[in-house]
């Protein structure tokens, strides 16, 4: 094939040449990124169990406040900080060595990032959980944690930042050793602009950390809450946009591992990630809507990403996904009609069922509810009520997290060298956890409208001097319900997803070809083949779709129909947010 | 098949480096699907430049820096003056329509209690003594930052009778859940 490299195990010293894929393998990148991963999934079953007794508490588990408090403030540090970054530290090693065909660059130093990230990880924690450090997430100032919480968060997202400078190390390795020839693939590609978004996030994030350690240490006086809060939510947004960017690489990967397709129109994927790399990190700026300090232009050139121009990167992403599944399936003759794709789909096949799950809520609630909290005058209706929780679910659990939890079915088979365990848990699982976060998200996203407050301990107000009795009667209480059953099921499906992960990586047989679908993905059979008679992105010509001759000059007919059924939901709920916020008192 | 697809064909995976040529133009329900995108994007940014000529409920913008303790002598005064009782320790404050009305967020209440007539709109002048507070008004569903050192100006319109809550929705301390505070509509 002339667009792969066939690789020399003779002229890469170190490297071996992996069975299943054909790539070759850098021991110390197998071995740095499985460590990775496996250090963020602990951490996932941390957060999951954390999770448990927040939302059990709603419904009268004895927890004192102080605790409820604590719990949450570490729930939420080690789910959006924790175990995101660590399993995206592992996809970056992964990205740049194994799919690069290249060595690990600097591996010595590789490990000293992770154990500084795992010390940052251990000083939050104990910080956090002994109560030194009930300040939350966010840590606002004028609260006060103890300085070891602030030098916690510094070393580890410290630490991420060497991390991606390695992946960039490892990048500009292999383009100079010619270990591939022209383009980085489509993911590696994502990968990278996740990691050019975790630099601006990373560093704005270490200044109003920087900031707090130093007054906590005695250096500053006093820190200016709104000055603390842009610099916050650079990071404290910013690393969500890199989940998003990692997620969509990942989503791009999922198609490969389960269908072996690839986007109608790579090109317009590559833009909608610059898209996102120029323009995502503006958006950020929604946190500080009904903050005072701000002028109107300041807020909506921000909050609208200039234009939307990241929303148009993910709405060119919400085509050419499902387009890709749609084209790879007609290839196969898999199809009939416009949506026969669809009922022909691998849904058993965990990677897939993640996928459109991921991909289904992150469009549809997610993203949509983003852009209505980020809307100027919206965001009143909004601003720190459990709607925000629900929307911030929808994107990091339902979306980056099962996306993540999608492709370890298919990576910790190849870096661990070992046949998954539980194959049949592993079918159910994203079913599980997707249905339990559905749940949960609703009901948020619905309780938000009710108005109830975020990280409020006691809805009932019984303690508070002027008494507040609307979320312990009418319909809130049993929407709290719902959130807590949603959380139930998630974490049910968690628990699937964490026993399948330890019981492969312990009790799974060894072996050096795993899966046989790997090859595909990896296209070991195409190179076998020399690819002579498949390929090219305009194979529809000649297949029977059983389509009729109307639709006949689309590329992905079925995929323009759910994406235009997509936008009239997006106008609908947006046009409805206006509705409610034309009921409300006139104010300005 | 054009030559170039059966001497570079695309390797069929995202995970492998694509063909020399990945940029092959836009097919045509991209296209489609990419201006009407475009096209949401634009009415999603001038929407808010619309609800500005259009709507009555609009982000307040006026601010001023203010010191903690100037702002709560200033709130301390304004409620002597137009005090008319008390709630369990909370002072009630009746001030005349087109006044200015000082609401001081602390840990863990808000003070003072206001009663505010119908249809008349009022300059709310909101800051923190303390730490950061999340000024929520319930059941009407309005949300705002109360930050300490800012003095954030709400110009609030009450259109319904009756008794409301404050409620703080930004995470202040161990008794944020105690946080309350209230607003009666009065005709």
């Amino acid at each position: 094939m002339a667009t792969t490299v066939d690789p020399k195990p003779s002229e890469a010293p170190g490297l071996r040449k992996c069975a299943a894929t054909g790539f070759l393998v850098d021991e110390r990148g197998r071995q740095l990124a499985l460590a990775n991963a496996v250090a963020g999934v602990v951490l996932l079953a941390l957060g999951g169990a954390m999770a448990v007794v927040i939302a059990l508490q709603r419904q009268g588990l004895p927890v004192s406040d102080d605790w409820w408090y604590r719990l949450l403030a570490s729930h939420g540090a080690t789910m959006l900080l924790f175990w995101l970054l660590l399993f995206e530290v592992a996809a970056l090693y992964w990205g740049s060595t194994m799919l690069l065909n290249t060595r690990m660059r600097v591996p010595r130093l590789a490990w000293g990032v992770f154990g500084a990230m795992l010390l940052g990880v251990a000083l939050a924690q104990w910080a956090m959980l002994t109560g030194r450090a009930t300040v939350m997430f966010t840590a606002y100032p004028p609260l006060e944690a103890h300085s070891l919480y602030y030098l916690g968060v510094l070393l580890f997202a410290g630490g991420a930042l060497v991390a991606i400078g390695i992946f960039f190390a490892n990048l500009v390795g292999a383009k100079r050793d010619g270990s591939y020839v022209g383009s980085l693939p489509l993911v590696v590609y994502g990968f990278m602009a996740a990691a050019v978004i975790g630099v601006y996030s990373l560093v704005t994030g270490a200044v109003a950390y920087g900031l707090l350690f130093a007054q906590s240490v005695g250096l500053l006086d006093s820190v200016d809450p709104a000055t603390y809060r842009l610099f916050f939510w650079g990071i404290g947004h910013g690393a969500q946009q890199v989940n998003l960017a990692a997620m969509v690489a990942v989503w791009y990967a999922l198609i490969a591992f389960t269908l072996g397709g690839r986007p109608v129109n790579e090109g317009l994927s590559r833009f909608a990630f610059l898209l996102y790399i120029a323009f995502i990190h503006l958006g950020a700026v929604h946190h500080l809507l009904v903050d005072p300090g701000l002028g109107t232009s300041h807020r909506i050139m921000n909050t609208s990403y200039l234009l939307y121009l990241a929303v148009l990167a993910s709405l060119i992403h919400a085509f050419s996904i499902p387009a890709a599944i749609e084209v790879a399936q007609r290839e196969r003759n898999r199809s009939r009609g416009l949506f026969g794709w669809l009922l022909r789909a691998p849904w058993r096949e965990p990677g897939f069922s993640s996928l459109v799950l991921s991909l289904v809520w992150f469009g549809f609630i997610a993203g949509v509810t983003g852009v209505l909290m980020g809307t100027m005058q919206l965001n009143m209706l909004i601003h720190n009520t459990l709607f925000v929780v629900g929307h911030f679910h929808a994107t990091v659990v339902s979306g980056t997290t099962l996306a993540f939890m999608g492709i370890s079915y298919y990576l910790l088979p190849l870096l661990a060298g070992r046949r998954l365990v539980g194959a049949t848990m592993a079918r159910w699982q994203p079913y599980v956890f997707a249905g339990g976060v559905a749940l949960l998200t609703l009901a948020m996203l619905l309780a938000g409208r009710l108005g109830v407050p975020r990280r409020v301990a006691d809805l009932s107000y019984e303690n508070a001097p002027v008494a507040v009795d609307m979320f312990a009667t009418g319909q809130t209480p049993t929407v709290m319900v719902l959130v807590s059953v949603g959380a139930l099921f998630a974490v049910i499906g968690g628990i699937m997803f964490v026993w399948v992960m330890v019981a492969t990586l312990l009790k799974g047989e060894r072996t050096d070809r795993p899966d046989t679908a790997l090859l595909h993905a990896f296209g070991a059979q195409e190179r076998e083949r020399g690819a002579s008679e498949e390929g090219g992105a305009a194979m529809l010509t000649g297949h029977d779709n059983g389509l009729s001759a109307r639709w006949e000059r689309f590329e992905a007919p079925g995929t323009y129909l759910i994406v235009l059924v997509f936008l009239a939901w997006f106008v609908a709920m947006y046009l409805l947010a206006h509705f409610n916020l034309a009921q409300t008192w006139p104010v300005g | 098949m054009t030559d170039t697809q059966e001497h570079d064909p695309a390797p069929r995976s995202t995970l492998l480096p694509p063909p020399k040529r990945w940029w092959g133009g836009i097919g045509p329900d991209e296209r489609r699907w990419l201006s009407i995108a475009f096209v949401w994007c634009l009415i999603l940014f001038s929407g808010m430049y619309i609800w500005m000529g259009i709507g009555d409920q609009q982000t307040p913008i006026e601010s001023y820096r203010i010191d903690r303790d100037t702002f709560q002598a200033e709130a301390e005064e304004f409620m002597a003056a137009y005090a008319v009782g008390e709630e369990d320790g909370i002072p009630v404050v009746a001030p005349p329509p087109g006044e200015d009305v000082y609401l001081q967020a602390s840990q863990f209440q808000f003070r003072p209690i206001l009663e505010l007539q119908r249809g008349h709109t009022y300059r709310l002048l909101v800051s923190s003594t303390d730490v950061q507070h999340g000024l929520s008004l319930q059941p009407v569903n309005l949300n705002f930052q109360v930050l300490p050192g800012y003095l954030y100006v709400i110009r609030l319109t009450p259109d319904e009778l009756g008794e409301f809550s404050l409620v703080c929705n930004e995470y202040c301390g161990l008794g944020h859940h105690v946080m309350t505070g209230k607003i009666a509509v009065v005709d």
